[in-house]
């Protein structure tokens, strides 16, 4: 179509021979008969054409939508004040949860029999012992890789035996929990906020509270109890598996017999680097377990919405792990453990 | 009817940000009646109902219930799309409200559930099925049979009949009688369809501009010259049910 050709010539457009004429095509026409100083005259269109083109006549008439376009730096500024005040009312929804998880838990405490045991069993399992498997696996591999790191780069050394310090200690203190805390908000955490997100999008959750009863109590708490209490067991098979594939690779790679690893991880580690390791995993469960309940419970009314807010869930909770893991860091060297 | 109102609603305001939705709204539901409340499409009719349940906070005004046994809370709410708990099958659902309240025998659980299933009209076949499994008529009689667990004295219907075949949403409005002549609760009923208005209905409120237009039987309704509730009832829909002069 050439729309811009001689627009101020057109005077009428015929459209006697015109076979198939659809909505697009039709506006295109009136834009022609528009453009010029006076209006073109459509004619020859019969029958339902015709009708198309009247009604198109009316159409499009209060000027067109504009496309705004803002300076670029003004948004870029919008954008980073939209930011920070999310990130000051996502900070509050996380306190709000901890409080009304506290109260819930408070209110269990006075009242013994409201406690939802077999909630929090089926929890247990579901985020426990089915993740058994799939955490030793992961781990067990990390103790593997970083066994045979250590040992192709302090051959050079001649330090090989330092290995099993390094992965010892790394592993105890650090890789075991993290790990798994990572791999428990992306197994865990995500179907925690995408459950609470959809019982929210289906009104369960409001259904609940008509009943007289509170959702965190129901819902949260069981998933974050059974979190807390999942999470160091986790951790602790987590790093057994880690030390377990670190003295294979040490024995098949590296040929240091297992009971040299074991009489050198004897030496290298103390009890306290598993207390360090092992006590930063309850926090760790509770961090993840509230922002999949904050996230899953501000799910909106769209699917989109629910992907969204289990996307945030899993980035936001792997995040304050980390965070966490190095505040843990900052404490402990602080007070020389 | 009766001197106390079931709901006694006053100078209500709710509103989200600038917007007001609800503006010194007054309302009374009779004790046993059946209320239908008809409204423009976002006109704040299912706001109404959830803050008058208690999902929405109000910025102003009072609401009292004559059963004001606030811990018992004893009404049930039927939610448009029924909002049973997914994880639960339909018995299980309508078991739970008397679960958190009371110790009964299991085989009490299910005897109760049974008979609550059959008062709304389905079949210990239809028993063990999760909400998923459930078709759009089953699930809203699963849920009212839920809303209907604990006896309540008042009874919050969201659009009952939205998304029903015309036997369905007919059938649902007998049932929804039936249940109110031998349980005698009051009912607040949120609703778009004009034969429920007319089938069931004591009492018809047209809400409009955040206040409520026009209230009473709905011959008197129709009478109002509120220009909203003059399109609404006397527009082409509503001639067709013989509703318009």
């Amino acid at each position: 179509m050439c729309t811009h050709a001689a627009r101020t010539d057109i005077r009428s457009i015929d459209l006697r021979s015109v076979t198939a004429l659809d909505t697009v095509g039709a506006w295109l026409l009136e834009r022609l008969a528009r453009g010029g100083a006076t209006r073109a005259a459509l004619t020859g269109a019969d029958g339902p054409y015709g009708d198309l083109l009247e009604e198109v006549r009316g159409l499009n008439r209060s000027g067109s939508a504009e496309r705004r376009s803002d300076n670029p730096l003004l948004q870029r500024l919008d954008q980073l004040g939209r930011g920070s005040r999310r990130l000051a009312s996502d900070s509050a929804a996380f306190l709000h949860m901890l409080g009304a998880v506290s109260t819930a838990l408070l209110g269990i405490l006075r009242r013994p029999p409201s406690f939802r045991l077999t909630s929090t069993v089926y929890q247990l399992g579901r985020v426990g012992w089915q993740a058994v498997p799939i955490m030793v696996l992961i781990t067990f591999l990390i103790g593997a890789i970083i066994a045979q790191q250590g040992i192709f780069h302090f051959r050079r050394f001649g330090a090989e035996s330092y290995v099993v310090d390094m992965v010892g200690i790394l592993v105890l203190r650090e890789i075991g929990v993290l790990i798994v805390a990572i791999m428990v908000a992306g197994r865990s955490g995500s179907a925690y906020t995408a459950e609470i997100g959809a019982m929210r999008m289906r009104e369960e959750i409001d259904a609940l509270s008509t009943m007289g009863l509170d959702p965190v109590a129901v819902l949260i708490l069981p998933r974050v109890l059974a979190l807390v209490v999942a999470l160091p067991i986790l951790a602790f098979l987590g790093s057994l598996a880690a030390l377990y594939g670190g003295g294979l690779i040490a024995w098949l790679y590296g040929g240091m017999s297992p009971a040299i690893f074991i009489a050198r991880l004897h030496d290298a580690v103390s009890v306290t680097h598993f207390e360090v390791g092992i006590i930063k995993a309850p926090f760790m469960a509770l961090v993840i377990g509230l922002v999949a309940a904050v996230e899953g419970l501000s799910v909106k009314g769209s699917a989109e919405s629910l992907g969204q807010q289990t996307t945030a869930s899993v980035v936001k909770s792997i995040f304050l792990v980390i965070v966490l893991d190095g505040l843990f860091a900052v404490f402990f060297a602080s007070i020389g453990l | 009817m009766t001197e106390t109102p079931a709901i006694h609603i006053r100078d209500l305001v709710v509103g989200f940000g600038k917007k007001i939705i609800l503006d010194h709204l007054d309302l009374d539901v009779s004790d046993g009646e059946i209320l239908g409340l008809v409204g423009a499409s976002g006109g704040g009719k299912s706001v109404l109902m959830r803050t008058l349940v208690g999902l929405l906070p109000k910025r102003s005004g009072q609401i009292d219930f004559a059963d004001n046994s606030d811990d018992e809370r004893r009404w049930g709410v039927l939610f448009q799309q029924g909002a049973l708990f997914s994880a639960l099958t339909a018995p299980q659902n309508i078991q739970f409200p008397l679960r958190e309240r009371a110790r009964l025998s299991p085989g009490l659980l299910d005897e109760i559930a049974n008979a609550k299933l059959e008062m709304v009209g389905l079949t210990r076949e239809d028993g063990d099925k999760f909400p998923s499994e459930l078709s759009g008529g089953m699930t809203k009689r699963v849920a009212l049979a839920r809303a209907l667990a604990l006896d309540p004295s008042l009874l919050f219907l969201d659009e009952p009949t939205s998304g029903l075949d015309p036997i369905a949403a007919g059938e649902f409005d007998t049932l929804i009688r039936t249940l109110h002549r031998t349980l005698r609760f009051t009912v607040f009923m949120v609703t778009h369809d004009l034969n429920s208005l007319q089938a069931i209905c004591d009492r018809v409120a047209a809400l409009a501009d955040g206040r409520i237009a026009a209230i009473g039987r709905l011959s008197s309704v129709l009478k109002s010259d509120h220009p909203w509730v003059q399109a609404y009832f006397h527009g082409a829909r509503a001639q067709k049910l013989g509703l318009g002069n």
